[in-house]
């Protein structure tokens, strides 16, 4: 595992312990509405519970500065299983390794024919995941997986396990555009105990993910934390911090943000101690929104779609569409379990026509590889 | 009156040029018919040449397609997008903008001059888009720039001329078209821009998210006009308030 070392692991885990949200009063949450350029410290009241009460008059903000920075754009996609072979054993995860589920991967000629399915409904951006083996879903065979891709879609995405510079590099040249890394939690006790084996117990290889894939040459990089595993309030501070920093010392990357929380799943009952509503939920994307205005946010199938389409315009910015999140499953019957229960089952067709019922313009290309 | 802008050697009766990249499509059409522009700029990585709903297809043919090179960090990026843009048959019409910074999406003069270079040489009509500098201007005149497109204010920010006094510069230094890009939210500024002795101005923001675009572009249009009919009048000069001499300062010379 290549040691980058980078400073800002260092500025995240210090200033996220540091943040205590409840020290914050509504007068503060009310500043930094207010304000045109936002502090670290005025995204951490907008994250405090003074703020949860404050939601409306937050919201009417983050809207007028969505409009600003991507006018009435939003964008599609939709992801692609590849292999949902995995060596670790994250608890909250379906694909955890120790998980008697239905294991596969998609052969070359799958893929072509899962692509070529997608690209007739007009989607021109995908996102290819994976599980975290290097022997059944190498980089070799990602990356063929990415050439093919990019000979079909403008944009080419990839969530997968943290890789190298070099291999970043190496994706890159065959096409891959932007990287996807969730740090699930920034709490360092809690991401240890539910990531009991395997590589991705190594905290900082996986937070220096996105500063290698910049530096392979990415053109951007999304960040997020499972919201629920810890303190959400913490989490959401810190994927914030972890990006804005990231950002500042690379001032050409695109980056953007997911925000996942954690539903039901094999190992995990509904209802944690942690878990976060649709109120927490939007407080969480509206305080992004404020804090990093010109950053993307996704929003993921594990919601419903009356909550989906009601963030569009106001904080997120891309929206997945005609999703199986099998491995396969777009062209044919899928091979593998799915990672977790979509929510939104919508197909392309009508996730365009709920966009533009919202006098939104869904856009399917906004990326020209050079 | 026969007050045409000239750009590349063609003529325009209009001088409010649109940006389409915040527009929902449907809206496009109105917002040209009502605000009368006959240049609409294009990103080239919004149009969509494959999927079923292309950009091209809202923007009326005898309108001007001004292809812009957003996405381009480098001036070597934004020459391979103006190449696939000629050969999607874009025009020879080329507004380069070379970005490398993603939170104020603000230009980069020194690739931007090294861009009108490589563009100018390959017979490209390059508006360049800039940060309001003298010497950038002057640079990128003397690489070929067709005109010279400053920046009001940070792009999307509707906030208006804030760089009012370097475009002034530049109006009295560059002897090419001077066209206000990026910041104008109003059309109260559109026409501060034009009474100033700007070209023309663009507008996408201001008129994409106004409650009622047609309307908006149509107050642009309007805006414009009188801001140039202004210019073309010679405004008077506006007294200052204050004390007045009461007899002539030179009033003492003999011969």
């Amino acid at each position: 595992m290549e040691d980058i070392t980078s400073e800002i692991l260092q500025q995240v885990l210090a200033e996220s312990e540091k943040y205590s949200p409840e020290a914050f009063t509504p007068d503060d949450v009310r500043e930094a509405i207010e304000k045109q350029k936002r502090s670290q410290r005025d995204f951490a009241a907008l994250l405090s519970p003074a703020a949860a009460e404050l939601l409306e008059p937050i919201a009417e903000r983050a809207k007028i500065e969505t409009a600003q920075y991507f006018g009435n754009g939003i964008r599609l996609f939709t992801p692609l299983y590849l292999a949902n072979y995995c060596v670790n054993q994250c608890v909250y995860c379906a694909f955890n390794g120790s998980n008697k589920i239905l294991r596969g991967k998609l052969t070359r000629d799958e893929i072509i024919r899962e692509l070529n399915a997608i690209a007739v409904t007009g989607l021109d951006e995908i996102l290819l995941l994976t599980g975290e083996s290097r022997e059944k879903s190498d980089v070799e065979y990602i990356a063929e997986a990415v050439e093919t891709a990019a000979g079909i879609f403008s944009t080419v995405g990839l969530e997968i396990y943290p890789l190298d510079t070099g291999e970043y590099a190496y994706l890159r040249e065959k096409g891959a555009d932007f990287v996807s890394v969730y740090q699930e939690t920034y709490d360092t006790a809690i991401y240890e105990s539910v990531h009991p084996a395997g590589p991705k117990r190594c905290f900082s290889y996986r937070f220096n993910a996105q500063e290698r894939a910049i530096l392979g040459g990415m053109r951007g990089v999304s960040f997020g934390a499972l919201l629920g595993l810890g303190d959400f309030r913490r989490d959401a501070f810190a994927a914030g911090l972890h990006a804005w920093l990231l950002q500042q010392k690379y001032p050409h990357a695109e980056v953007s943000f997911s925000v996942p929380r954690l539903r039901s799943f094999e190992n995990h009952p509904e209802g944690g101690s942690h878990s976060v509503g649709e109120r927490e939920l939007l407080q969480v994307m509206l305080a992004l929104r404020l804090f990093m205005p010109f950053a993307g946010i996704t929003i993921s199938t594990r919601e419903r779609a009356g909550f989906r389409d009601n963030v569009l315009g106001l904080c997120a910015t891309k929206i997945s569409a005609g999703v199986s999140v099998g491995v396969g499953g777009h062209e044919s019957e899928q091979k593998g379990s799915e990672q977790f229960d979509i929510s939104d089952p919508r197909s392309v067709d009508e996730i365009h026509r709920a966009i533009q019922t919202r006098g939104l313009q869904p856009v399917y290309t906004d990326y020209i590889r050079v | 009156m026969n007050d045409k802008l000239i750009l590349g050697g063609r003529e325009f009766s209009s001088r409010l040029i649109l940006g389409s990249g915040k527009f929902s499509l449907e809206l496009i059409r109105a917002a040209i018919e009502f605000g009368g522009a006959e240049i609409v700029t294009l990103a080239l990585r919004r149009a969509n040449l494959k999927g079923n709903q292309s950009i091209l297809d809202y923007i009326p043919e005898s309108v001007t397609l001004l292809p812009n090179t957003s996405g381009a960090r480098t001036a070597e990026e934004a020459l391979r997008i103006a190449r696939l843009s000629r050969e999607l048959g874009c025009g020879d019409f080329i507004k380069v903008e070379v970005i490398s910074d993603s939170k104020y999406l603000l230009p980069d003069n020194m690739e931007t001059i090294r861009a009108v270079e490589m563009l100018s040489r390959e017979g490209f009509v390059v508006l360049p888009y800039m940060h309001p500098d003298l010497s950038a201007a002057r640079r990128m005149r003397d690489a070929g720039a067709a005109a010279i497109m400053p920046l009001g204010a940070p792009i999307g920010s509707n906030m208006g001329l804030l760089t009012r006094d370097f475009i002034k510069i530049l109006i009295a230094e560059i002897d090419l078209p001077i066209i206000v890009d990026a910041g104008i939210g109003r059309p109260s500024q559109a026409c501060e821009a034009m009474e100033l002795g700007c070209a023309a101005v663009m507008a996408n923001t201001a008129i994409a998210t106004a409650g009622d675009v047609a309307a908006m572009a149509c107050a642009f249009r309007l805006a414009i006009e009188a801001g140039r009919a202004a210019f073309l009048a010679k405004p008077g000069r506006i007294l200052e308030s204050g004390g007045e001499a009461s007899s002539p300062l030179t009033g003492f010379l003999e011969d």
